[in-house]
């Protein structure tokens, strides 16, 4: 049997760190970085005799991302303790929600690259705090914890088993961070772990009813390594089975360096982590006015601002897909439209020149270093005729390496297009007369001599000159 | 007149009056605990030199009319459960022998810092008040002041002793299942566990959560309602704490019992109770009758479930709580290690007492999947069960009156080898714990 007689089965627990100013129990700040341990009080650092208080704003933004995956959100609600020793786990518990999850039986819809739709389910979102940090010594001395980040408020959102395909687990982690972005509850900021996701991952043989033993792989904090793990995964799942062994369910770990999954733990010592009701906070009660609230002041959502793209900017479905994938790269479609009111212009840079850069760098949209105000202003120049398109690509390249505006990039550089019909002249009369094959052929009905006369004149203005004027001068003077 | 023999309303008023200096009654009872505490052994921290100087700072800012707390220049001693800013809290364990909380509780705060009382020093107890007779701490066995061969009951057994000893005018206590009122009881002093939720727990070290409370153990039961009335109020930082209006409950004292509807619970005046015991009470239930009351035997059908169900409840908070001492922050740490987990096991196991280790192991079982059904989820039924009971009879009555303990002081040793024994001692006061929360319902015991 090959792979194609498999079939994948994937779930994911995504963990997203909420961008609340304050911890989730302590009024400590959330901020990242900072010297070790400067974010902490003695709640976050589980002192003796400090207790927890619950930060609001953590059940706002819980609920927020709740109602945008369309989850049914729990009136009746409370946080249960998960028992566990770790020397970064200050209390030696974490507060959780263990059987009453604030969010409930919620759906994720994605978009296949052939377009088509499916929705992958959300078995539950629920609150926790984040644990502290531990610095381990690279001369083997001893580990450092650092409890800046301990008490960050968490949400972790379950997902059902419900995709079949590494791409698939790949569009809906993207389409999860985007809607976490959309609603500003998350940074989403993978390298800073403030996306995290624990992989589940189990392969059965095609017709098969029953699911195959799964394994897990936690903490994975970027999209690639996600896709990687996964393949691998899938493959020596295979490999097992094929050979006639069986897959054990366990805890792997991923190493990026060799490409391979190693075993953590298996199933004999997974914890008890004898959750029980944290008796320090009150229950939860959200009463249906506060969730209504919340629902309707929730922005605007991935899938309607698709929408009004097609609508209102007459952009294809691709195009409004790609745009809105990301939030950070489609409010900054949106400012240079305002500013240039050419969507079409604005849309064509971003999701070619600019894509393809941001590609090569290996950038995120956040890592654009100019404003939709410069974008703007280079399609403007474009517009006018002061540089032809071939230039603006230079500039734009320009702009990713320095924080220039285009129009002083083209100043410092010279590439001003020369649209002068004096200049223009000289230049096309030193062409016809240093080229006359080439006239004669044009003469002669050949048209694409005429396209070789006008590269030399691009090519003798360094590209500069005025590709228009330059055919129209060449017709009229020939 | 021995300074000493008076209660904190009767040192007020002299200070009141000006007749009398907080230096002198601070130096009147360090002098009181240098004569008693190498028999008494109530102490586990002494602040004879920070009590003199507050003491005197306390009088010259009285002279220069600075504003202070009403009950300023008064002195107090604190269970060593309560975290006290650069003193010592040791919660009477190895494990934080050498602790130094960096922040005050809020009810230290209170005291302390708003109302400018002077403190004694950290007073012992049973390991994370644990126990029934302070022979659990690892420092000292306290001893009752009345016969120094018994115990003073426990855990606040220091604070008990010492209020009985003349040590302290007061002093603060916590109580989880009778851990205020059975010591109080054992030493001959009023204590007093407030109704849960109407006191901070913030700073307090916690031994089970949702049954700890903090309390006043003094002298006569006026100061009880003074001690109440300063430490009783939301807080902030306790989510558990209880938003209701501030009040003097000194208010409600008044000397008549005239048409009080008490309540008698006649189990708890079966045959595990010491006919000594049942025979105060029944005296005291005459002279009741005599003043006024009316005094009717009622059913409380929940005493036993309530105990065992306490001991489920209390010791898988008490797992969960006690996890934080893991040898890695603060606290005890073994030398003996060379992994992780050996830090961790080797820490707790040399750390911890027995009686702590056995609660932990308790609690930790009853957690534990495949069980939690069967103990920890059953025990917070039957909480329900023993809330609806009390709720019921106290619709009826006023008050209910039971024992506290069901025998009187015993002596040293003669149940430190039988735990079972010492939590059978409890089944008189856990009830109330377990119950919790009714409202303003309190179980001031009178001796």
């Amino acid at each position: 049997m090959s792979r194609d007689d498999y079939e994948v089965v994937i779930g994911l627990e995504v963990h997203a760190e909420l961008s609340t100013k304050t911890k989730i129990f302590c009024s400590c700040k959330t901020e990242f970085g900072g010297e070790p341990n400067t974010h902490c009080c003695p709640v976050c650092m589980a002192m003796p005799g400090a207790l927890p208080v619950l930060n609001e704003k953590v059940l706002e933004y819980a609920v927020k991302a709740g109602l945008a995956m369309n989850c049914t959100i729990s009136r009746d609600s409370k946080n249960d303790r998960k028992n566990y020793f770790y020397p970064d786990l200050p209390k030696s518990y974490q507060i959780s929600q263990f059987d009453k999850p604030l969010c409930e039986h919620g759906y994720v819809e994605i978009v296949k690259p052939d377009g088509e739709k499916k929705k992958i389910g959300i078995t539950r979102i629920h609150i926790e705090e984040d644990a502290g940090k531990l610095n381990h010594d690279d001369y083997g001395r001893g580990s450092l914890v650092d409890l800046n980040r301990a008490g960050v408020p968490l949400i972790e959102i379950v997902s059902e088993p419900d995709m079949r395909s590494v791409e698939e687990a790949d569009i809906y982690l993207k389409k999860v961070k985007s809607i976490l972005e959309y609603i500003e509850v998350s940074d989403c900021k993978m390298q800073e772990g403030s996306l995290r996701a624990d992989v589940n991952i189990s392969v059965r043989k095609k017709g098969q009813k029953e699911f195959g033993t799964r394994t897990e792989m936690k903490n994975m904090n970027s999209f690639k390594s996600i896709s990687r793990a996964l393949e691998y995964e899938i493959e020596r799942q295979i490999d097992v089975i094929e050979n006639g062994g069986i897959i054990e369910q366990e805890t792997l770990r991923w190493d990026e360096v060799s490409g391979k999954t190693f075993s953590m733990r298996d199933k004999e010592d997974a914890h008890d982590y004898r959750y029980f009701p944290e008796p320090d906070l009150v229950p939860i009660r959200l009463s249906e006015e506060y969730i209504e609230n919340i629902r309707k002041n929730l922005p605007e959502l991935p899938e309607t601002r698709k929408q009004r793209y097609l609508s209102e900017y007459k952009l294809t479905e691709k195009e409004a897909n790609t745009l809105t994938a990301s939030k950070y790269l489609s409010d900054f479609f949106e400012k240079g439209v305002k500013i240039s009111n050419n969507p079409k212009a604005v849309c064509n840079w971003l999701l070619s020149d600019v894509a393809r850069i941001l590609n090569e760098k290996e950038f995120e949209p956040e890592d654009i270093p100019f404003t939709p105000e410069d974008l703007a202003e280079l399609i403007g120049l474009i517009d006018k005729g002061t540089i032809s398109s071939k230039i603006a690509k230079d500039v734009l390249e320009e702009m990713f390496e320095s924080s220039k505006s285009p129009s002083k990039i083209i100043e410092e550089k010279g590439w001003i297009q020369i649209s002068d019909e004096s200049a223009i002249k000289e230049i096309v009369l030193k062409i016809i007369s240093e080229n006359p094959q080439s006239v004669s052929d044009f003469k002669n009905g050949k048209d694409r001599a005429l396209g070789f006369l006008v590269g030399q004149a691009m090519k003798e203005t360094k590209g500069k000159a005025n590709p228009q004027m330059l055919n129209t001068m060449f017709k009229e003077l020939m | 007149m021995d300074i000493t023999e008076l209660t904190v309303h009767e040192l007020k008023e002299k200070l009141d009056k000006c007749e009398i200096t907080s230096e002198e009654i601070t130096k009147s009872y360090l002098k009181r605990i240098d004569e008693k505490e190498s028999d008494i052994n109530a102490f586990v921290t002494r602040l004879d030199e920070d009590a003199i100087n507050k003491a005197k700072e306390i009088d010259s800012e009285k002279k220069a009319n600075k504003k202070l707390g009403e009950y300023a220049g008064i002195p107090i001693g604190i269970k060593d459960n309560m975290c006290t800013k650069g003193i010592k809290t040791t919660c009477s364990s190895k494990m934080l022998e050498n602790f130094i909380s960096p922040y005050d509780g809020t009810v230290v705060n209170k005291l302390l810092n708003e109302e400018n009382m002077i403190n004694l020093g950290k007073l012992n107890m049973d390991e994370f008040a644990m126990g029934s007779s302070t022979e659990n701490s690892y420092f000292k066995k306290t001893r009752n002041p009345w016969d120094i061969e018994r115990v003073p009951g426990g855990s606040s057994g220091g604070s008990a002793a010492a209020v009985a000893a003349n040590m302290v005018p007061w002093a603060l206590g916590s109580d989880t299942g009778g851990s205020i009122r059975q010591p109080a009881s054992l030493c001959g002093v009023v204590g007093l566990k407030p109704t849960y939720g109407l006191v901070s727990r913030y700073g307090l070290v916690a031994f089970a959560s949702s049954l700890d409370q903090i309390g006043p153990i003094t002298k006569d039961v006026r100061d009880s309602a003074i001690l109440l009335s300063l430490i009783a109020g939301k807080d902030e930082k306790d989510t558990t704490s209880v938003d209701i209006p501030k009040k003097d409950y000194t208010l409600s004292l008044k000397n008549d019992v005239k048409g009080l509807k008490i309540g008698v619970p006649k189990e708890f005046f079966g045959d595990g109770i010491n006919k000594e015991v049942k025979d105060v009470l029944y005296k005291a239930i005459e002279k009741y009758r005599e003043l006024g009351a009316i005094v009717e035997e009622t059913s409380l059908n929940i005493a036993e479930y309530a105990l065992a169900a306490y001991y489920i409840i209390a010791c898988a908070e008490a797992s969960s709580n006690l996890g934080r001492f893991d040898g890695i922050r603060y606290g005890y740490r073994t030398k003996n290690y060379e992994t992780l987990k050996d830090i961790f096991v080797n820490s707790r196991s040399e750390g911890f007492g027995a009686e702590v280790k056995r609660r932990i192991i308790l609690g930790t079982y009853v957690l534990s999947s495949g069980y939690y059904d069967a103990y920890y989820k059953k025990a917070q039924q039957v909480r329900t069960l023993v809330k609806n009971e009390f709720a019921k009879n106290l619709k009826k009555y006023d008050i209910l009156l039971t024992p506290t303990s069901p025998i009187t002081a015993f002596k040293l040793g003669e149940k430190s080898e039988n735990p079972l024994e010492m939590y059978l001692s409890d089944i008189c006061t856990v009830s109330v714990n377990v119950a919790g929360l009714p409202r303003n319902f309190n179980s001031l015991r009178i001796r």
